[in-house]
């Protein structure tokens, strides 16, 4: 046994001593305590993969412990068992690993915040239903694990709560996700009725003894189910518009949950079930147009939005995109490869992101940001580097993983492909320009700016100019920039998938490289020139096209749509409709009525003789009527 | 019929029935001849009482009693010891109310005892006229207790519309009885069970009919859709704690009884599925949608209490072992959760019940964080987030529906209950993400019983959330019986 339980309860048990004593503990107890047990979890992930033989080529089959038997009844069993295989061990990695940086990192960042202790409770307590996510053996663990991050997701978005956008974008994350938990519960209960078993070795085996579905039945079922839970997890189409907002809560938040672990965890649930999407031609097919359409459509919105957080969570949504793409396409591993690298540069930026916000004193707006590489110059080229990676310039950790998902796509159909290849030069472009707009020209800030209107990163703390944070925080971003450059160089995660997903056959041609990597330079120089050599020509563009600027900045138009098309309908029908028919008095009909001028029986008596239980016997009858006649009609009775 | 005497087992076997009705008995007796200062003593006695009558329904032996009027089996032992256990905890939860209100009277107590004696023998009956004889000793003692405070309209109010609403539904329940009576020439289920099966059964229509009657009884109590109006003003009117009794006691016992019919009634039980189907769902439906408008607390936990019923009522059209076990569990797991926040509702709401708007809410946390941490969690067991009670609870209903093919009931049921997170998450997050209102009044720290009330619940909830397998191995052998 090598006690990987311990992986997950280290974190709960620094979730545990700060939450309950946090209040009397002083600020570096309670850092010690939240970064030391995702440290001490980590340094067990790397114990526990290195007894597994994962660092010397080991770790063929999956490695399972058994805990205890948790349910058992006829009904189900279900026991609590943690496994690791080579997908796992990569996930493990990603989490901890980043986890413990972005930890660090917080120290610094949240230095200046109230209610911290409960902040890294929460942090803490994430991490530990992440890493059972990660680490479970079954579908309800997994599930388990969904549903603890999405609820600490749903209490750090709130964090700022003074801030009523914080609550809203909180309440958004959650019942967004509901709809997504929806459509996974209702996958679980198919994968039980069918296999009469959640675990996964048991449901996949029987699976793979099943033929490839041609047409919809059981697989497709199941399949397109699960893509519904990951598109609210994943912040996919149509289920995207609540990362965005999420951004609400504080930029350590963003960099780990919104960005490098938990939307991944929709990547990770279809790579885990890849046996029953593999045994459904059209899920799979739609898994990719899911992820292709939602890479490029939140890459135009990235296009234009001015708040730096903003870009960063389309730019998030968007690579999630690809890394559906890559599975849709069956390139299960380059999907997981992309997940990595993508944790690299992606909370790199987020943190970048952090640390220009906090050099300006709380400033959001990039049109009030500029000239910053003279003041935060290791935050600058912490953020080059980031920037490069996701521009996919050859030879860094982004290029690498895209350039596997977009080969497989060319593969599958080329169509998909050059849609790819377009979105990433229109990456590169948006990357590109928030790093102009924050490092070039000259500083557009006020110079003893006050936390400006957004605010919900307040760090007002009254410096004139901009200035470099401190060691907490760069550190993690020298550790991280060094992994967008060069991370896919330690940790070649395709060819480590293997056995898990086999790598395709044959040498890929090399142009498909050559035309990625162009449009990536050519997305990156086009921002140069529009954002440092020319500033005036993006006004004079979007004023030409103003249609359709207004409609990417106004990110097409969906939140709106979905308020009028669901959100409205909802409480009006609900106001409307039920209130009238089914609660005639309606909220406060009763304290109101009673109590101000007649009193006891008398009032009673009144509102009997006003109609109100009359009508409600007439319901009564009413609905005897309608059963019994249905009952005796049916019966040949009546 | 020769007259026969029961047996020395079969005392035994109503043991928890007598010790409840004594103590009851005692209590009033006590009322009459004691002074005012020895009133405290009510709460221990009854407590004692229902303890006692718990340990006795757990050690009763299995078998019929009284002539077969009725009979313990696994599902009245699980059904009795649930009832007790809703009836300490709403002893537990009221005693804080009571002081507060000043109405510490002897008749309280002697009424929830009698309630819960009702049904007791609601859920152990083996004969239409005890089922019925049961449901009336349990609802004339909660119509009492409805209207609990003479002098509150409020109370008044709720306890005349429960009143005359119920004895209304519980009319159709006795023209069913004797409908069935008619046609199979017995109230005894396990007659009436041979009779349908034999050869010379009556018509499936008329039985039909009978079922469908004696269901409309049970459906108010349940409220369950059409039969839900009343539940709104009764649960916002009556006192908060007696609202707590209401919501899990008599409920948990109507959807025994629906769960025997559903075994003795056979293919006449069939009959009523699609009504079932239909109900469940319009209660799923009424509930969740009327809940998002409500500012009331009691009023939105009653409109909750419906689709909860509805719920249930989605595992009783499964008409299945799985499905009468799922029933077990989710009663279990849902009567601690609704008793444990409308234990917190009786603190929060203060004297004369004035602070029961969601406003008065906000900022619980920062004011009272053990009370806000247990509502929340009962709030988050009622959503069904996984480790509290409410998951697994709708978790195997669900899966017992699915078993029985019911497809599109789960897909609705599933899409009800992400809606119901909403209405639910709007108490959440006043309470942590909001300061306390300005002039909020000075809230008092909660009284040692209604915290052991608070505590027991959440205990209870988390424990069914972790340990699901203690109640559940239980339900499904007492479902196989």
């Amino acid at each position: 046994m090598l006690q990987l339980w311990l992986i997950p309860v280290l974190p709960l048990v620094g979730f545990l001593l700060n939450g309950l004593l946090g209040r009397r503990l002083s600020k570096p107890v309670v850092n010690v305590i939240a970064c030391g047990s995702v440290l001490l979890s980590f340094l067990w992930v790397l114990k526990s993969l290195n007894a597994l033989g994962v660092f010397s080529g080991g770790l063929e089959e999956a490695y399972k412990e058994h805990y205890f038997t948790w349910i058992q009844s006829g009904m189900l069993n279900i026991s609590v068992d943690f496994a690791v295989d080579r997908l796992t061990a990569v996930m493990l990695m990603i989490v901890t690993g980043i986890g413990f940086l972005i930890h660090v990192y917080a120290t610094g960042y949240m230095a200046h915040e109230g209610g911290y202790y409960r902040f890294f409770a929460y942090l803490n307590l994430f991490m530990f239903f992440m890493l059972v996510l990660v680490l479970g053996a079954n579908f309800l663990l997994l599930f388990i694990g969904w549903e603890g991050v999405g609820l600490c997701s749903y209490l750090l978005i709130g964090f700022y709560f003074l801030e009523k956008f914080a609550t809203d974008a909180a309440n958004k994350a959650f019942i967004v996700n509901r709809i997504g938990d929806f459509g996974f519960s209702l996958a679980v209960f198919l994968v039980v009725i069918h296999f009469g078993t959640l675990d996964f070795t048991a449901v996949f085996e029987k699976v793979n003894a099943m033929p490839v579905e041609s047409a919809a039945g059981w697989m497709t079922a199941i399949s397109l189910l699960l893509l519904v839970g990951a598109t609210g997890k994943s912040a996919q189409i149509p289920l995207y518009v609540w990362l965005p907002d999420a951004m609400a809560g504080p930029t350590p938040v963003s960099a780990l949950i919104h960005a490098a672990t938990m939307v991944t965890a929709g990547v990770y649930m279809v790579a885990r079930s890849a046996p029953i999407f593999l045994h459904s031609a059209h899920a799979l097919d739609i898994v990719a147009i899911v992820g292709l359409a939602t890479a490029f459509f939140a890459a135009t919105i990235g296009l234009a939005q001015t708040d730096i957080k903003k870009v960063y969570a389309y730019s998030t949504v968007s690579q999630l995109g690809y890394m559906f793409v890559g599975l849709g396409v069956g390139a299960f591993s380059a999907g997981i490869f992309h997940v990595m690298t993508h944790a690299f540069f992606k909370a790199l930026l987020f943190l970048g992101a952090g640390s220009v916000i906090h050099a300006c004193s709380g400033e959001q707006d990039m049109r009030f940001m500029g000239g910053l590489r003279k003041y935060t110059p290791i935050t600058m080229y912490t953020l080059a580097a980031a920037t490069l990676a996701i521009a996919g310039f050859p030879g860094l950790s982004g290029a690498a993983s895209k350039d596997l998902i977009l080969e497989a796509a060319y593969e599958h159909a080329p169509w998909m492909y050059w849609v790819g290849v377009v979105t990433a030069g229109m990456t590169a472009f948006y990357v590109g320009r928030a790093f102009c707009m924050t490092f070039f020209g000259e500083y557009r800030g006020k110079p003893a700016a006050k936390a400006h209107g957004h605010g919900h990163d307040d760090h007002a703390h009254g410096h004139g100019t901009p200035h470099e944070s401190p060691a907490s925080m760069w550190i993690p971003l020298v550790v991280l920039a060094v992994l967008s450059l060069a991370g896919h160089r330690f940790f070649p995660i395709p060819a480590f998938l293997e056995p898990i997903f086999p790598l395709h056959e044959g040498e890929p041609e090399h142009w498909l490289e050559y035309v990625a990597t162009a449009f990536g330079l050519g997305g990156l120089a086009l921002a140069y020139l529009f954002y440092v050599v020319s500033p005036g020509l993006p006004d004079s563009i979007a004023s030409t096209f103003r249609g359709p600027y207004r409609l990417i900045y106004n990110k097409y138009f969906v939140d709106e749509l979905y308020d009028s098309a669901v959100i409205t309908p909802t409480i009006e029908g609900s106001r409307a409709l039920l209130w009238r028919v089914v609660d005639a008095r309606g909220i406060d009909g009763l304290v109101n009525g009673v109590g101000t001028t007649a009193r006891g029986v008398g009032a009673v008596l009144r509102r009997m003789q006003s109609g109100s239980i009359r009508s409600y016997a007439a319901w009564v009858v009413l609905g005897s009527i309608a059963i019994v006649a249905y009952i005796g009609f049916r019966g040949g009775v009546l | 019929m020769p007259v026969s005497f029961p047996a020395g087992v079969e005392y035994l076997r109503i043991l928890p029935e007598i010790i409840l009705t004594l103590a009851g008995v005692l209590i009033m007796l006590l009322e009459a001849v004691w002074s005012d200062q020895r009133r405290t003593v009510f709460a221990p006695i009854s407590l004692a009482a229902l303890a006692a009558a718990l340990w006795a329904a757990m050690a009763s032996s299995y078998g019929p009693a009284f002539s077969s009027m009725l009979a313990i089996g696994g599902s009245a032992t699980f059904f009795r010891a649930l009832v007790i256990v809703v009836g300490l905890l709403a002893v537990l939860a009221s005693s804080e109310y009571l002081t507060r209100e000043r109405a510490n009277g002897a008749e309280y107590y002697a009424l929830i005892l009698f309630s819960v004696v009702g049904q007791c023998v609601m859920v152990a009956a083996n004969d239409l006229l005890m089922v019925f004889v049961g449901l009336e000793i349990a609802s004339i003692a909660s119509y009492v207790l409805a209207g609990y405070l003479r002098d509150d309209p409020r109370n008044n109010e709720a306890a005349l519309k429960y009143f005359l609403l119920g004895s209304f539904a519980t009319a159709f329940l006795l023209y069913g009885v004797a409908w069935m009576y008619g046609l199979t020439g017995s109230t005894n289920l396990s007659i009436i069970r041979e009779v349908l099966l034999s050869s010379g059964a009556p018509s499936l229509g008329l039985t039909g009919v009978a079922a469908a009657l004696i269901f409309v009884g049970l459906a108010f109590k349940i409220s369950a859709a059409p039969f839900q109006i009343w539940a709104p003003d009764v649960y916002q009117g009556a006192p908060a704690p007696v609202s707590a009794f209401l919501s899990a006691g008599p409920k948990a016992a109507a959807f025994a009884v629906l769960v025997i019919f559903m075994v003795h009634f056979g293919a006449t039980a069939e009959q009523l599925q699609p009504v079932l189907w239909a109900c469940a769902l319009a209660s799923m439906v009424i509930g969740n949608f009327a809940a998002i408008q409500q500012s009331n607390i009691k009023r939105l936990l009653a409109y909750s209490s419906i689709a909860h019923a509805g719920y249930v009522l989605v595992a009783v059209t499964a008409n299945s072992e799985i499905g009468a076990a799922a029933v077990m569990f989710y009663m279990a797991a849902y009567a601690l959760t609704n008793i444990g926040a409308f234990a917190v509702v009786t603190h929060v709401a203060r004297k004369g019940e004035r602070f029961v708007s969601m406003s008065d809410f906000a900022g619980l946390s920062r004011r009272q964080p053990a009370m806000a941490a247990m509502l929340a969690l009962f709030l988050l067991s009622l959503i069904g987030v996984p480790l509290t009670g409410g998951f697994f609870g709708k978790f195997y209903i669900f899966k017992a529906a699915l078993d029985s093919h019911l497809v599109w009931l789960t897909v609705l049921g599933l899409l009800n209950s992400a809606v119901a997170a909403y209405y639910y998450l709007r108490v959440l997050v006043l309470m942590y993400f909001h300061e306390p209102g300005e002039g909020a009044e000075e809230l008092p720290a909660a009284g040692a019983s209604l915290q052991i009330a608070v505590y027991a619940c959440a205990i209870g909830t988390l424990v069914l959330g972790i340990l699901p397998d203690w109640v559940l191995d239980y339900a499904s052998k007492a479902a196989l019986k």
